[in-house]
């Protein structure tokens, strides 16, 4: 009876591995291959074009692919988590009873990936989604063969989308600009790619300008062709050196922020300033070690705590130090110089000396792409929007409420407002609150864009002081402008110069200009500003 | 002013400090230099080269703090961008010793330093022409600071930047040498700075008695440049100093150019804190773009805050206690020296606007009721 | 072990009770920690201090040496170099320490060096560096250039099939030796002068956008592009930020960081870094006995299951151990002594094989290339057969190829040129 299961058993078995392919035996072969192996492992699989390609591939590719421990059984993880749920490669269902302890990795390296590009863009030519068709497509520009282009031939004649159809025309017309053996077809090719942005069309016209052998016809067309391509390349890079300005421009101005009010408003030189910031950013990180599972929805979280919690530490400070010493702006210095050294040392006592790993959210990372030509990175953009809204939400406290009115009338006629019924002792607090609060709103930003460790503040306190004096001590208005305009220059500067002349430069700049206008961009009128 | 003045006043005659000070000054750097070479190593009362190189590196720092408190305490004019004055005459000294390296360096150059054949420079750059003469050398550790100096203070001064905003400037031309001078092209050896040097004027650097005659040196030009700056403070010109710190608009109103006794007096002030870093290089054997990082500046600033500015002895005692703060606490308490350095700012800012010196003079006002009344603070 | 102990306890006392210094061999050796505790460079050099005590604590529970327990000195240059001479001085002037481990830069070991040459002291300094020198007092056991850039390159050329390179570094002298080593290498190997871009940034240069578009155009040409990279600290968190979010993928421009272990990684989210590369002597991954019983060491002694181990942490192990060695077989701390027992000496590596200290004052060590792991660790995916002979004098760089060093008789030269059979630049 034994016996008889077992024979029926195999008999089973090898019908089924007979019929249903080699795939399910490479496949096999997948978890035990070397590095080395792998390559030609997957070559085979891709050969036997089997439907279930694109999820193992799709796994592998992103480092999602793993296999029971106990079988051998491929399985991928979840590609936003990383791990549980695991859904088997061959069957497509969940296998709940699979968590990061009892499966492993299947490894591959920088080789490998770049071939499941590629493969990945063969077997995405006929996905439903147009985007991923187009995007596939546009992928396969630098392989083209007569392979492929037949494949593409047949797909361009079903093709109901019209982006994709562009993008598989642009693929034929490179084709034949570059291989076909009629001049007339190459030429007239070569004219409807000038409209492409496409980097494997540029440089393929670029290698056909150049070409010796190609026919004068074939030549002239492509360099008249790659003309009006580099034209269009130029003015993307003049646009994205104004975004690169810009973003860097709203990391000034979130930086600055807090000392347009502790130093602009309240004449505090604040040096402990930088140290908001890197509370503001610190803040993130323990918000996140808090909330692993929701690092999406953290910053969320973070942004008001980080207010608090240097806000607090604003307050803090004003009460014990600042309010000693009322008018004497240049010995504030000292004392907050101070507090910025306690604050570093105590953050690298709490959290010790070596960076904090701040995650960034998945929203926040990839760029947005416009065309082949121009991308924006969506952290920079965000933070670009996010600095404005702060900026909006700081004039709308500072023109509209009661609080700062009172803050205006205080900085303007401390004994005046405080005749009129002002509590100043109280004001002062706050707005030294505010000022550190918005530093540490800032430091959330900043968290997702540079290191966060105990030096984090100091990199930044320079540029922040630049940037008050530069705008117009007292002035918001002054401020935004001066962050996007250093911005702007510094980054419009450094293709020319170099990073660090360009920085040099600007610095000098502002020195020469403030020897020319004292009080900056947008002076404070009036007698209170004296 | 009249704090100051009346602080000056606590021995009998205004000024009367200046002795004392000298005559100490010269008696601990004599017992210093004859603990060091004549006193055996095994006894206890040898000095060793350690405190001696260490006591050098202080007595630099004091005359730094020196010029910082006869622009700020006299002046009002704060500046953060003092280090700056002080690594340029620190430069012009090292490029000195760079080029009496002559072919005993790395890559046996008879001409170049070691980071030009390294960066594969072919001839030395005009800027370095004339630093191997003793003479010019010196001349550029005056001049170049006194320059910079002048033409800073003509455009701040004549445009009447003052207060805040000229600190932040002055910081501003600190942090963009430092920036410079970190570039490797710029000639100055980048962030490795100058280094390795072996001899001045023909000594040994190396030697015990070169360390010694420079420590002794050092604390001369201390001492000199104590006694002119006191002189100075006390003629006519200082005492139109101290009125345009303490009402610059009245003064101008009375018909003086503020401007330029301000100009004057910051270019006398980098002059110092150039001759400073000119003396401060050779003791301890490096010169780098760090020397212009704004905290450094700002850290010396402290200095005389902490010794008492307005007194130019406390700006001396300031740095020196400071700095051997810094040094025990840096070996005691590696993990937590800066807890210290920190609350003690914090502390002698709220509580001691006039420095330590300043809290001397007031525990003596309590003990021995002094026959001036006291003024409030400046 | 209790005799042991209870020996140079016992003699401690008596040489206490006579008062005298006839029997001063039993007071403890003194190991001098010169490692920045606060300022910039805390974040790198605070763990070398921790490892270096976690050394002497093993060695004194394994009984000392010579019978005598070690003492460490700890002392906080602070990042500031000049400083670290100064600290150098007291350490051996004060408080007469009989060996230095310390520095990270460069700048900080040049400021040091004539300070430990003039003091006869003895120092192990322990990170890669640029090369281009060899003191009789300082023991390089981090990496030269040709055990770390050049294997590097080597794989990126041979096996990725790059044509196209971007030598990235912070503007200080260790990428300045790197690339311009680098650049010669490449260019012998046929690359073209219009196919290698340097750029340099300043130290915790943050905003990256331009340069990180400079490289994806540089590397939009159609040819296989990596980057070298010997970026610093802190400036490699925006990098890495950079390129992840301006969709530069591991497998089409790689990047290799000569500067990047795991210490900087467990600061960095290295989801956007995963597959890109690093080149070291050391990785935390590496399998091996020696290396396990390392990271339990560690942890235990730290107390954080979490904390890393690096490559400069393997180099201070090994100089450690190298020391040990040293001092048993010349039966005593005097530094000449122990110089001379130093070279020869062999100490088992932690990813397998023997270091071998050189004539050169330089370490023989594998080389391993690492991918980075979405868990902020390396896999090996290529390595030396054997061990590499650390190059003191890189043969690349037309003023120094014909340099080398030699601290053996006759040569006994640390900048010794054989074309001219001349020793320069020697101070002692």
């Amino acid at each position: 009876m034994k016996r008889l299961c077992l024979w029926a058993t195999l008999w089973l078995l090898t019908s089924t591995a007979l019929a249903e392919s080699l795939f399910e035996q490479r496949l096999g072969e997948l978890t035990e291959a070397s590095l080395a192996e792998t390559q030609s492992l997957l070559e085979a699989l891709e050969a036997e074009g089997d439907p279930r390609l694109l999820p193992l591939f799709d796994a592998l590719f992103n480092g999602n692919l793993y296999y029971r421990d106990a079988d051998q059984t491929l399985v991928a993880a979840d590609p936003n988590t990383g791990d549980a749920p695991y859904i088997g490669i061959l069957s497509g269902e969940v296998i709940a009873s699979l968590n990061e302890d009892n499966v492993t990795k299947v490894r591959v390296n920088n080789r490998l990936r770049r071939y499941l590009n590629d493969a990945l863009a063969r077997l995405k030519l006929t996905a439903p989604d147009p985007a991923i068709r187009e995007a596939a497509v546009n992928e396969l520009l630098t392989q083209l063969n007569a392979d492929t282009i037949a494949q593409l031939d047949v797909l361009r004649a079903d093709e109901q989308n019209a982006k994709v159809q562009q993008a598989l025309d642009t693929a034929l017309n490179l084709y034949t600009a570059q291989s076909s053996d009629q001049v007339g077809a190459r030429v007239q090719a070569i004219g409807e790619l000038s409209s492409s942005l496409q980097n494997a069309v540029r440089n393929a016209l670029a290698r056909l300008a150049e070409d010796e052998d190609a026919p004068e016809a074939v030549q002239n067309a492509a360099a008249e062709s790659l003309n009006s391509i580099e034209q269009k390349f130029t003015f993307y890079g003049y646009v994205d050196q104004l975004f690169f300005g810009l973003s860097l421009g709203s990391v000034l101005l979130l930086a600055a922020f807090g000392l347009a009010i502790t130093f602009g408003v309240m004449g505090v030189i604040n040096m402990a300033h930088g140290e908001m910031l890197m509370l503001g950013a610190y803040t993130t990180f323990v918000v996140q070690q808090l909330m692993p599972n929701a690092i999406n929805q953290s910053i969320w979280v973070a942004i008001p705590m980080a207010f608090l919690v240097a806000g607090s530490v604003g307050v803090l400070i004003e009460r014990c130090v600042i309010r000693f010493l009322h008018g004497r702006p240049l010995e504030t210095l000292l004392a907050t110089f101070g507090i910025s050294l306690i604050l570093q040392q105590l953050v690298r006592t709490i959290f010790s000396p070596l960076n904090r790993r701040v995650v960034a959210p998945d929203w926040l990372s990839g760029s947005w792409q416009i065309n082949p030509a121009l991308s924006l990175t969506f952290n920079r953009l965000y933070i670009l929007i996010f600095a404005l809204i702060v900026f909006a939400l700081l004039v709308l406290i500072m023109k509209k409420t009661a609080l700062g009115l009172q803050v205006r009338a205080v900085s303007q006629n401390r004994a005046m407002a405080k005749a009129m019924g002002i509590k100043t002792d109280w004001v002062d607090a706050l707005t030294f609150g505010l000022g550190s609060g918005i530093a540490g709103v800032g430091g959330v930003a900043l968290s997702q864009l540079t290191n966060v460790g105990p030096n984090l503040g100091q990199s930044y306190i320079i540029d922040s002081f630049m940037v008050v004096v530069f705008g117009g001590v007292g002035n918001l208005y002054g401020t935004l402008v001066a962050a996007f305009s250093l911005g702007v220059a510094n980054k419009f500067l450094e293709p020319i110069t170099g990073t660090v002349l360009a920085t040099t430069l600007v610095l000098v700049f502002i020195i020469l200009f403030i020897q020319k206008r004292p009080k900056g961009l947008f002076p404070q009128r009036g007698r209170a500003a004296e | 002013m009249n704090a100051v003045m009346h602080f000056l006043s606590l021995g009998r005659a205004p000024g009367s400090k200046t002795l004392p000070f000298v005559a100490i000054l010269f008696g601990v750097t004599l017992l210093a230099s004859l603990g060091n070479l004549l006193i055996p190593e095994t006894s206890a009362l040898h000095v060793s080269t350690y405190t001696i190189t260490l006591l050098g590196k202080y007595l630099s720092y004091a005359l730094l703090a020196l010029s910082v408190d006869v622009i700020w305490g006299y002046c009002g004019i704060l500046s953060l961008g003092h280090g700056a004055f002080f690594a340029l005459g620190g430069y012009a000294m090292g490029m000195y010793l760079m080029r009496q390296i002559g072919d005993r360096g790395v890559y046996g150059n008879p001409i170049l330093p070691d980071f030009m054949v390294f960066l594969n420079w072919d001839e030395l750059p005009w800027f370095w022409l004339g630093m191997d003469q003793f003479w010019f050398a010196m001349l550029m550790v005056v001049f170049v600071p006194g320059l910079l100096a002048f033409v800073f203070g003509w455009l701040a001064f004549h445009s009447r930047v003052t207060g805040v905003y000229l600190s932040i400037i002055t910081q501003a031309l600190t942090y963009a040498l430092m920036l410079a001078f970190f570039r490797n092209e710029m000639g100055f050896g980048g962030n490795n700075g100058l280094t390795d040097f072996k001899d001045l004027l023909g000594f040994d650097l190396q030697s015990d008695t070169t360390r010694v005659a420079l420590f002794a040196i050092t604390a001369v030009i201390l001492g000199g440049v104590y006694v002119l700056s006191q002189a100075i403070l006390k003629s006519r010109f200082g005492k139109v100093v101290e009125a345009i710190r303490d009402g610059e608009n009245r003064v101008r109103f009375l018909g003086y150019r503020t401007e330029r006794y301000k100009v004057g007096l910051f270019v006398y002030s980098a002059v110092i804190a150039g001759i400073a870093g000119a003396l401060y290089v050779p003791q301890v054997g490096i010169i780098n773009p760090g020397e212009f990082a704004p905290l450094k500046s700002i850290e010396l600033v402290v200095w005389v805050a902490v010794g008492g500015r307005g007194t130019l002895y406390g700006a001396v005692v300031g740095a020196l206690l400071v700095n051997y703060a810094k040094t025990r606490f840096t070996a005691i308490l590696p993990d937590g020296w800066l807890f210290i350095l920190g609350g003690l700012f914090v502390l002698v800012t709220l509580f001691l606007p006039k420095g330590l010196v300043g809290l001397v003079g007031q525990l003596r006002s309590r003990f021995k009721p002094s026959k001036t009344t006291e003024e409030p603070a400046a | 072990m209790n005799t042991k102990h209870l020996l140079p306890g016992l003699a401690l006392g008596l040489s206490a009770a006579i008062g005298g210094n006839a029997l001063a061999e039993e007071d403890p050796i003194k190991v001098g920690v010169l490692h920045s505790l606060s300022g910039t460079m805390a974040i790198s050099e605070s763990t070398l201090k921790d490892t270096v005590l976690m050394m002497v604590e093993q060695q004194n529970e394994a009984g000392g040496v010579l019978g005598r327990p070690l003492e460490a000195v700890v002392v906080d240059p602070a990042s500031d170099w000049p400083l670290f001479a100064e600290k150098a001085r007291e350490l051996l002037e004060e408080e007469e320490v009989d060996v230095i481990f310390g520095s990270w830069t460069s700048v900080s070991r040049k400021s040091v060096l004539p300070v430990v040459e003039e003091l006869n002291g003895l120092m192990f300094y322990p990170v890669q560096y640029e090369g281009e020198e060899s003191s009789e007092n300082i023991f390089y056991t981090g990496a030269a250039p040709n055990q770390q850039a050049i294997p590097a390159v080597d794989y990126l050329m041979n096996d990725l099939g790059i044509e196209r390179w971007v030598l990235a570094g912070t503007d200080y002298v260790y990428p300045r030796t790197t690339n311009k080593i680098l650049e010669a290498y490449l260019m012998d190997h046929g690359v073209a002068e219009e196919d290698i871009m340097i750029n340099y940034t300043p130290f915790s240069h943050s905003d990256w956008q331009s340069i990180v578009s400079d490289i994806k155009e540089f590397g939009s040409a159609g040819k296989p592009t990596a980057v070298v990279s010997t970026i610093n600290g802190d400036a490699n968190v925006p990098f890495y930020r950079e390129l992840g979010n301006q969709n530069i993928d591991s497998f089409e421009i790689p990047v290799v960081a000569f500067s990047v272990g795991e210490e900087e990684l467990s600061g960095i989210d290295t989801g956007p870094l995963v597959g890109h590369l690093a080149a070291w002597n050391y990785f935390q991954s590496v399998d091996s006995d020696a290396n396990d019983e390392f990271i339990a060491a560690w942890h235990e002694f730290t107390g954080d299951d979490s904390r890393v181990t690096n490559d400069p942490m393997e180099a201070t192990y090994i100089g450690f151990k190298m020391w040990v060695q040293a001092v048993e077989d010349a039966g005593t701390t005097d530094v000449d002594a122990v110089e001379a027992a130093m070279i020869g000496q062999e100490v088992p590596n932690l990813t397998g094989g023997m270091a071998v200290m050189n004539a050169n004052h330089h370490l023989s060590k594998p080389v391993l290339i690492g991918e980075i792991q979405d868990d902020g660790q390396f896999e090996v995916v290529w390595s030396t057969d054997g061990v590499v002979a650390g190059d003191a004098w890189s043969d690349f760089l037309p003023d120094s190829k014909m340099l080398i060093a030699d601290w053996t008789d006759p040569i006994n030269c640390g900048n010794y040129n054989t074309e001219t059979e001349t020793c320069s630049g020697q101070n002692y």
